[in-house]
C-alpha cells in the first residue's frame, strides 16, 4: 500500500489539516500559533531546531571564547568580563570555578544541543519526508513534541547558568561522586539537577523524534522507493536513529540512579568518600565506574549520532556536485551498517585507565581499531566520488570536501587513542581534544554548514551569499586547523586536559605562546560564524530568489516539490521513483531524476 | 544494482511499528540496569535476601490482565461493545491491582528492616525498588492508556472503528507483561 493510502486512511491523526489525497493549491486556515509555533509541518519543525541549534551554537561558541581567553591570558585581567558575567570573573578574570563551568557547558551544549539536536533534529526531519516522498512524519504530532521537549530542555539549561552557585562544572559526563554529591562543589547543587533535568527531558526529545524517523523510513517511503534506491542521506538520518532508539534509554537508565543517589541517599555509584567540611559520607559499597559504562554505553553511540548525518548529506553533496553517482553505493550502505553495530561494541576505550582488565581492553582495542575498516571505505568512495567529477565548488560543496580533510585528519589520530597501551600516556590530555573535536565536533559543523548551504534554497526559495560563504568556509577550515593541529603536541607532551592555569606547571609553561596563539584563532573563527548567522538571516529575507525547481541538478525527490512547499510537500499526487538516487552523467544525460522512468535504449540498469 | 521490486508487499501500520521500536527502546533501558545490577551483584557488600511472598501474586494478576486484554481486543474486533468494555475495565483494575501489590512488596522488605533507599541501604535492595519502580511507572502508563481508550469508547461523538489503537494499546500491555516476567526471572534465578 503507498504511503498515500495510509495517510488518508488516518488522515485526522497524521495531517492535523487533514489534506488526505485531496491535497491541491488550496490550503487551510492557518494561524500564526499553527504555522511557526506550535507546527506540525516537518519542514517548520526543522526550522525550528535549526534556530534553536544556531542559538546553542553561538551560546556554547562563545563559552569556548570566554575560556580560551582564560588559557591565551591566563596573568591579563579584562574589566569589561566583569561587567558580563559579575561575581563570576572577580577582578576581570574568570574564576575556576567559572572555567569549570563553561567547560562543562561548552561540551554538554555542543555536543547534545547543537550536533545531535541541532544536526540530526534539522535535517532528519527536514529531508526524510522529502526525499522518502512522504506527505510528513508517521506522527507528525510526536514530532511536534519532539522540538518542545527539546525547547523545554534548553529553557532549564539556560536557567542554570542564572542560578546562585552556578550551572554544573563537573564535565559534560557528569561523572559521580561531583555529579551525585550536592556539597562536593558548588556547581553540584542546584545546578546540576537542573542539569539533570535538562537532559531527561532531551533524552525524551530525541527519543520521540528518533521513533519517528525510523518509522517514516520503514513505513511511508512512496511507490518505487526501495530501501535500495533511497539516498544515502536518508540511510545515515536512519541509522542515526537507531543508535539514539537504543543508546539514549542505558543513559537514562544511568541518571536515574544517579538521581537515587543524589537524592535518595542510595549508593549506586558511591563508597568510602570524605568531603572536606562536611566529613565521612555513610555510602558503602557504590562503584563511580557503574556510571562510566552506563555513560559511555551511550557516549560512544553518541559520537556517531553526530557523525553519520554530516557523512550522509556529505555523500549526497559530493556526488551531486561532482555531477558524477556516488562511488560504491552498497559498500556506502555496508559502511553506515558496520559503524552502527561497532558503536555499540567499543564503549570501554574511553576507560582504558579506569583499571580495565587489560584483557578486556585488548579486545576493545580490536573492536576499535574495526572501525578504521568502514571508515577508510568510506573516506576512499568520497574521493573516489570526486575523481575527475565535473566538480562545482559551491560553499555547500567546499564545506563537504572540507568535512572529508577533517574526517582523514581527527580519524588518524583515533587510531592512536583507540591503543589502550598509548592511552595510558595520551588519556585526559590535550591530544584527546584535538583529536575529537576535529573528528567529530568540527567535521560534523562541516557536514551541518554543507547541509545548510546546499538546501537552504529549499527551506527558504532563496539562496545564502555565495562570496561569505567562501570567506565562511576558508577562515573556518584554516582556523580549525590552527587551532587543534598544535594541540596534538601539548597533549604529546602530557599536558593535560581542563586546567584552569598551565602557567603556573614547569612542564607546560613553554606552551604559553601557543596557547596565546590558538585563543586568538579562536576568536577569529567565531567571529567569522557570525558572519555566516547574518548571511543566514540576509537571507531568508532578502536572498538571491530561487526561479527553478531544482537549481542543482539533482536527482532526489525534494527537488520535484514546488519552490515553497506547503504543508504536504507535493501539490497532487506524491510522484512514483523508478531508479536510484544517483543516475549522474548517464547515457550522456548530465542527471536522470528519480521519478523519470527507465527508458527501453539506457545502458546497464 | 538498481533493479529492486516495485511490488513491495503490504507494510505494518506506522504507528504499530513505531510502539514495536518504542519497546525496543524500553528494553534496552531495562537491559542497562539489569547489566548494572550484574556488576554491581558481582563485586564486594551485596546484601542477599529472599524476594517478597507478594511478588508471586502480582505476576500471577499480570498474567490474568493480559489475558483479559486479549480478550478485550478480540471483543472489539466482533464489536461486542459492552463485552469489550467490561474487560478494558477489568483490565485496567488488574493493571492497578498489579501496582499496589507491587507497592506491597516493598512494604515487605522495609518491615523485614532492608532498607530501600537512604543512607542504610544496600544497592542490592536499592537495585530491585528501582527496577521494578521504572516498570511500575511503564505499568500506570499502560493504565493511563486503558482509561483513554475505555473513555472513548463510551464517548458517543467519536465512532471508531479502527481496531489500531485497541491493537496497539495491546501490544504495550503484553510488553510490559512480558518485561515482568523477565524481571521477576531475572530476581530470582538469574541475578
Amino acid at each position: 500500500m503507498s504511503n498515500e493510502a495510509v495517510v488518508h486512511a488516518h488522515g485526522a491523526v497524521t495531517t492535523h489539516e487533514g489534506h488526505g489525497d485531496h491535497h491541491h493549491e488550496h490550503h487551510h486556515h492557518e494561524t500564526f500559533i499553527t504555522k511557526y509555533v506550535f507546527s506540525q509541518d516537518h519542514k517548520m519543525i526543522a526550522k525550528q531546531f535549526l534556530i534553536t541549534g544556531m542559538v546553542w551554537a553561538v551560546l556554547g561558541g562563545l563559552m569556548s571564547v570566554l575560556f580560551r581567553l582564560q588559557l591565551g591570558y591566563p596573568d591579563a585581567t579584562f574589566p569589561w568580563l566583569e561587567d558580563i558575567l559579575g561575581k563570576w570573573a572577580k577582578g576581570g578574570r574568570i574564576t575556576p570555578e567559572a572555567y569549570y563551568a563553561l567547560v562543562t557547558t561548552h561540551g554538554t551544549v555542543l555536543v547534545f544541543f547543537v550536533l545531535t539536536a541541532g544536526l540530526s533534529g534539522t535535517f532528519a526531519n527536514f529531508l526524510i519526508p522529502l526525499q522518502v516522498g512522504a506527505r510528513d512524519m508517521a506522527s507528525p504530532f510526536m514530532n511536534m513534541l519532539s522540538y518542545w521537549f527539546f525547547f523545554a530542555a534548553s529553557i532549564v539549561m539556560l536557567s542554570s547558568m542564572f542560578v546562585e552557585t552556578g550551572p554544573f562544572s563537573g564535565g559534560w559526563t557528569a561523572y559521580p561522586p561531583l555529579s551525585a554529591l550536592g556539597d562536593a562543589s558548588p556547581g553540584s547543587k542546584i545546578g546540576m539537577d537542573m542539569w539533570l533535568i535538562s537532559m531527561a527531558l532531551f533524552v525524551v526529545s530525541s527519543l520521540l523524534g528518533g521513533l519517528n524517523y525510523i518509522a517514516t523510513v520503514l513505513n511511508m517511503r512512496t511507490k518505487g522507493m526501495s530501501m535500495t534506491r533511497m539516498p544515502l542521506t536518508i540511510w545515515a538520518l536512519f541509522f542515526t536513529a537507531v543508535l539514539g532508539v537504543l543508546s539514549f534509554p542505558v543513559l537514562f537508565s544511568g541518571f536515574i540512579l544517579l538521581i537515587f543517589d543524589r537524592n535518595f541517599g542510595t549508593s549506586f555509584y558511591l563508597s568510602d568518600i570524605f568531603i572536606n567540611g562536611v566529613g565521612a559520607l555513610p555510602n558503602e559499597g557504590g562503584s563511580a565506574i557503574l556510571y562510566q559504562h552506563l555513560f559511555w554505553f551511550l557516549g560512544h553511540p553518541e559520537v556517531y549520532i553526530i557523525l553519520l548525518p554530516a557523512m550522509g548529506m556529505v555523500s549526497e553533496i559530493l556526488s551531486v556536485n561532482s555531477r558524477k553517482p556516488i562511488f560504491g553505493y552498497m559498500a556506502m550502505i555496508g559502511s553506515l551498517f558496520a559503524i552502527a553495530i561497532l558503536a555499540f561494541l567499543v564503549w570501554a576505550h574511553h576507560m582504558f585507565v579506569t583499571g580495565l582488565n587489560p584483557f578486556l581492553g585488548s579486545i576493545f582495542v580490536l573492536l576499535t581499531l574495526l572501525i578504521a575498516v568502514p571508515s577508510a571505505i568510506k573516506v576512499f568512495n568520497w574521493l573516489t566520488t570526486l575523481w575527475r567529477g565535473n566538480i562545482r565548488f559551491t560553499p555547500g560543496m567546499m564545506f563537504a570536501i572540507g568535512f572529508v580533510s577533517l574526517f582523514i585528519s581527527g580519524g588518524l589520530t583515533g587510531i592512536w587513542l583507540g591503543n589502550s597501551a598509548l592511552d595510558i600516556h595520551l588519556h585526559d590530555t590535550y591530544f584527546v581534544i584535538a583529536h575529537f573535536h576535529i573528528v567529530m565536533g568540527v567535521a560534523s559543523m562541516f557536514g551541518m554548514f554543507a547541509g545548510i548551504y546546499h538546501w537552504f534554497p529549499k527551506m527558504y526559495g532563496r539562496y545564502l551569499n555565495n562570496t561569505m560563504g567562501y570567506i565562511h568556509f576558508w577562515v573556518t577550515i584554516a582556523g580549525a586547523y590552527l587551532i587543534f593541529w598544535p594541540m596534538h603536541y601539548e597533549g604529546l607532551a602530557g599536558m593535560p586536559r581542563r586546567y584552569y592555569d598551565y602557567s603556573i606547571w614547569e612542564s607546560f609553561k613553554q606552551f604559553a605562546e601557543l596557547n596565546r596563539f590558538i585563543s586568538t584563532v579562536a576568536m577569529i573563527v567565531f567571529a567569522v560564524q557570525l558572519l555566516f548567522l547574518f548571511n543566514f538571516f540576509y537571507s531568508i529575507f532578502k536572498g538571491r530568489k530561487v526561479t527553478t525547481l531544482n537549481p542543482w541538478g539533482a536527482t532526489t525527490l525534494e527537488w520535484t516539490t514546488p519552490i515553497k512547499p506547503g504543508h504536504g510537500n507535493w501539490v497532487g499526487e506524491i510522484p512514483e521513483v523508478h531508479r536510484w538516487a544517483y543516475d549522474y552523467g548517464k547515457d550522456g544525460k548530465e542527471f536522470i531524476a528519480q521519478t523519470t522512468p527507465v527508458g527501453a535504449d539506457e545502458s546497464h540498469h | 544494482m538498481t533493479s529492486a521490486t516495485t511490488n513491495e508487499p503490504k507494510r505494518i501500520h506506522p504507528h504499530k511499528f513505531t510502539m514495536w521500536v518504542a519497546m525496543g527502546s524500553i528494553v534496552m533501558a531495562f537491559a542497562g540496569l539489569t547489566s548494572a545490577y550484574i556488576v554491581k551483584k558481582n563485586q564486594s557488600s551485596w546484601l542477599e535476601f529472599d524476594l517478597p511472598i507478594v511478588f508471586w501474586y502480582s505476576t500471577v494478576v499480570i498474567l490474568v490482565s493480559s489475558l483479559t486484554m486479549y480478550l478485550a481486543t478480540k471483543a472489539f474486533k466482533a464489536r461486542e461493545m459492552g463485552r469489550y468494555r467490561t474487560l478494558m475495565t477489568v483490565t485496567a483494575t488488574l493493571g492497578l491491582l498489579f501496582i499496589i501489590l507491587q507497592y506491597m512488596g516493598f512494604n515487605d522488605l522495609e518491615a523485614r528492616s532492608i532498607a530501600l533507599v537512604g543512607p542504610k541501604s544496600n544497592s542490592a535492595a536499592s537495585f530491585l525498588f528501582v527496577i521494578t519502580g521504572l516498570h511500575m511507572v511503564h505499568v500506570l502508563g499502560g493504565v493511563i492508556a486503558l482509561l483513554v481508550m475505555f473513555i472513548r469508547a463510551y464517548s458517543s461523538k467519536v465512532k471508531s472503528y479502527s481496531a489500531i489503537p485497541v491493537e496497539v494499546a495491546g501490544t504495550y500491555w503484553h510488553f510490559v507483561d512480558i518485561l515482568w516476567i523477565y524481571l521477576f526471572i531475572f530476581y530470582n534465578w538469574i541475578g
